[in-house]
């Protein structure tokens, strides 16, 4: 499989919330998205993600211009390439864990055993075996995030974007979720891209992406937090 | 797939119990109603049927007219029949089963220290048959009695109870009239009418005692006619119009001063009634439907914006648009079916009382059902589509950010 490359740039709205940006990501790489907020991050990570278009400039992801796709071609490229962490878990409240877990499964139509098998999987990679038929009221803030890392892995995705990962979270929550992460792109290789507003998660990373003011600082270099 | 999101719609219809049992309440009333009007009008229907067939199948009824308005406000009377237009009609016309010459008249009838007003119907032994009377115990006229005009009754149900209370009438003497008649014999009961009157209450004699010692006269007030199976009667009927014209010295071109009525005309027209308010009924109750459906449009409505989130995370995740509205729309139209389902069990049971409470018989209608069924699921389409479009619709990125 070959790297994942990202060239993108939007430019002219009223709100420029990215002025013209060029990133490229490879495969396998663990990179950490920061910069204040109204940076343009959150919209950069939503044009990563296929989930917004890029107004003007190009975006491929691997070899695809996703700004050329239709609505359900991107949703299919999202259901078959990406897994999604969101800021605030968007776990079903009325659901079990383990239905939580499955829920990306049942849009790639497997059937229900082998889903049962793969969310179990999954659940056990993040450590809450035992917690499958809780819902997410009964389960630990940190819980509940690592239920969400299992829904975004359960597929395994070649590309997890997750916002905020730790942002919920107190310090030794938020570094046994980084560990999680860093497992997963260590050894199953899936590229994982980060916000975060903490350099103590960031350093977790290979790799800072700082945005600032729609543009980043500095693309490549591993500097100190502005 | 559709399995998959069966299971699922139930699965999120069951996390919410209360409400979405409130939401179906109106497919629940509008289904029950429906059914319920149904069934009870097509009991109706078939009681009115089957009034009329107790009035004897294939009957045809010949009285004379009812005579025109002369100067003055007067209404020129129409000459009665006689005992020989009965006789001509039986010996000339074709297909007949039995031909029953009829006099009615009232009376109080006493036995005892009782006594009951009622109606007194002189005639022959083919008034039995020509009205499908049987006898509950005792005998029938003998040709002997019928001749002579002997004073013998054959007692209706109600005569026979008011009179006699339990005690066997057979044998026993009642007063009529200031006329001494022996009971030789009791019908059997038919009940009520389709017209609501009490066919039990009367009294059976032979027409010349009614003619000779009630009457005085030798008229003949209606014959009926019945036609043997197979017969057609409007050919009957008219047969009789020409034999009696004929009878009647009617010239040509000039109006009958009589009428024949076949009991088939009048119970296709009532039964026609009976279909025409039940289907109005129907529709009424097909509008409390309408209601049902706008009561789940409105909670599914709520319910999209309520899982705003949710839907932006299948969204995310990667659901199609056209998933989405799967969701949703089966989501509908598994709760308006449930809905259905219910409101034909209700609707059956008060079909059921309803049929009892008002004596008519409980006609269980498959197709009906079905409709409802089908009705009611087509309501969760129709109404689900709205929500569930809106659903679909949802920018992932909104739809997360929604609190």
């Amino acid at each position: 499989m070959k790297g994942v490359t990202k060239v993108y740039g939007t430019g002219q709205a009223a709100m420029e919330a990215l002025r013209g940006i060029d990133i490229s990501i490879g495969q396998g790489d663990f990179v950490a998205v920061m910069g204040p907020s109204g940076s343009g991050k959150s919209t950069c990570m939503n044009i990563l993600g296929c989930l917004d278009m890029p107004t003007a400039g190009a975006y491929l992801f691997q070899g695809v211009e996703v700004g050329e796709l239709s609505r359900d071609q991107r949703a299919l490229l999202r259901r078959h390439y990406l897994g999604f962490v969101f800021q605030g878990f968007n776990l079903l409240s009325r659901s079990s864990a383990l239905e939580n877990v499955e829920l990306p499964l049942i849009y790639r139509g497997l059937p229900a055993h082998m889903r049962r098998v793969r969310a179990r999987e999954a659940l056990d990679a993040v450590g809450l075996g035992e917690w499958a038929t809780h819902t997410p009221a009964e389960l630990s803030g940190g819980q509940q995030q690592r239920v969400a890392i299992a829904r975004a892995i359960v597929t395994d995705p070649e590309v997890l974007l997750a916002d905020e990962p730790t942002g919920n979270l107190d310090s030794a929550r938020s570094r046994e979720i980084m560990e999680l992460l860093t497992a997963f792109n260590r050894d199953r290789g899936i590229t994982i891209i980060m916000v975060t507003h903490d350099p103590d998660m960031a350093d977790y990373a290979g790799r800072r992406i700082h945005f600032v003011d729609g543009l980043i600082d500095n693309g490549l270099s591993k500097d100190e937090v502005a | 797939m559709l399995f998959e999101t069966l299971v699922l719609a139930q699965r999120e219809i069951r996390r919410n119990v209360l409400r979405s049992s409130l939401t179906i309440l109106g497919i629940i009333i509008g289904v029950a109603a429906v059914i319920t009007m149904v069934t009870v009008g097509n009991g109706a229907t078939a009681k009115v049927t089957a009034d009329i067939s107790k009035l004897g199948s294939n009957l045809l009824q010949v009285r004379p007219g009812q005579g025109h308005r002369g100067p003055g406000g007067a209404r020129t009377k129409c000459k009665d029949f006689e005992m020989a237009d009965a006789t001509a009609v039986e010996r000339d016309i074709p297909g007949l089963k039995a031909v029953a010459p009829i006099t009615n008249s009232a009376g109080q009838a006493i036995y005892g220290n009782r006594n009951w007003s009622t109606s007194v119907t002189g005639s022959t032994n083919a008034f039995m048959e020509v009205r499908d009377w049987n006898l509950e115990s005792g005998r029938g006229f003998t040709n002997g009695e019928m001749r002579a005009g002997k004073a013998v009754c054959i007692l209706g149900n109600t005569v026979r109870n008011e009179l006699f209370g339990g005690q066997d009438p057979l044998g026993a003497t009642i007063r009529l009239r200031k006329i001494s008649f022996k009971v030789i014999g009791v019908f059997e009961s038919k009940g009520q009418s389709g017209f609501g009157t009490d066919q039990d209450d009367f009294v059976l004699i032979p027409l010349r005692t009614l003619q000779r010692r009630l009457a005085g006269n030798t008229d003949v007030k209606a014959v009926f006619v019945s036609a043997r199976e197979g017969v057609s009667t409007s050919k009957v009927k008219a047969d009789i119009e020409h034999l009696m014209r004929e009878r009647r010295h009617i010239a040509t071109g000039k109006e009958d001063d009589f009428n024949v009525r076949d009991m088939q005309e009048i119970a296709s027209t009532l039964t026609g009634t009976t279909r025409v308010l039940t289907g109005l009924l129907g529709a009424v109750a097909a509008v409390s439907l309408l209601v049902g459906g706008i009561g789940i449009m409105n909670i599914m409505l709520v319910s999209v914006t309520e899982r705003t989130r949710e839907i932006g995370t299948r969204l995310a995740i990667g659901a199609l648009e056209r998933e989405v509205l799967m969701q949703f729309l089966v989501e509908a139209v598994v709760l308006s079916s449930f809905g259905g389902i219910f409101g034909i069990a209700i609707g059956l049971g008060a079909a059921a009382f309803g049929a009892r409470a008002l004596g008519v018989p409980f006609v269980f209608n498959p197709q009906i059902v079905l409709i409802a069924f089908a009705f009611s699921a087509a309501v969760g389409v129709l109404f689900g589509y709205v929500p569930a479009r809106k659903a679909a619709r949802l920018d992932p990125i909104e739809a997360l950010r929604h609190e």
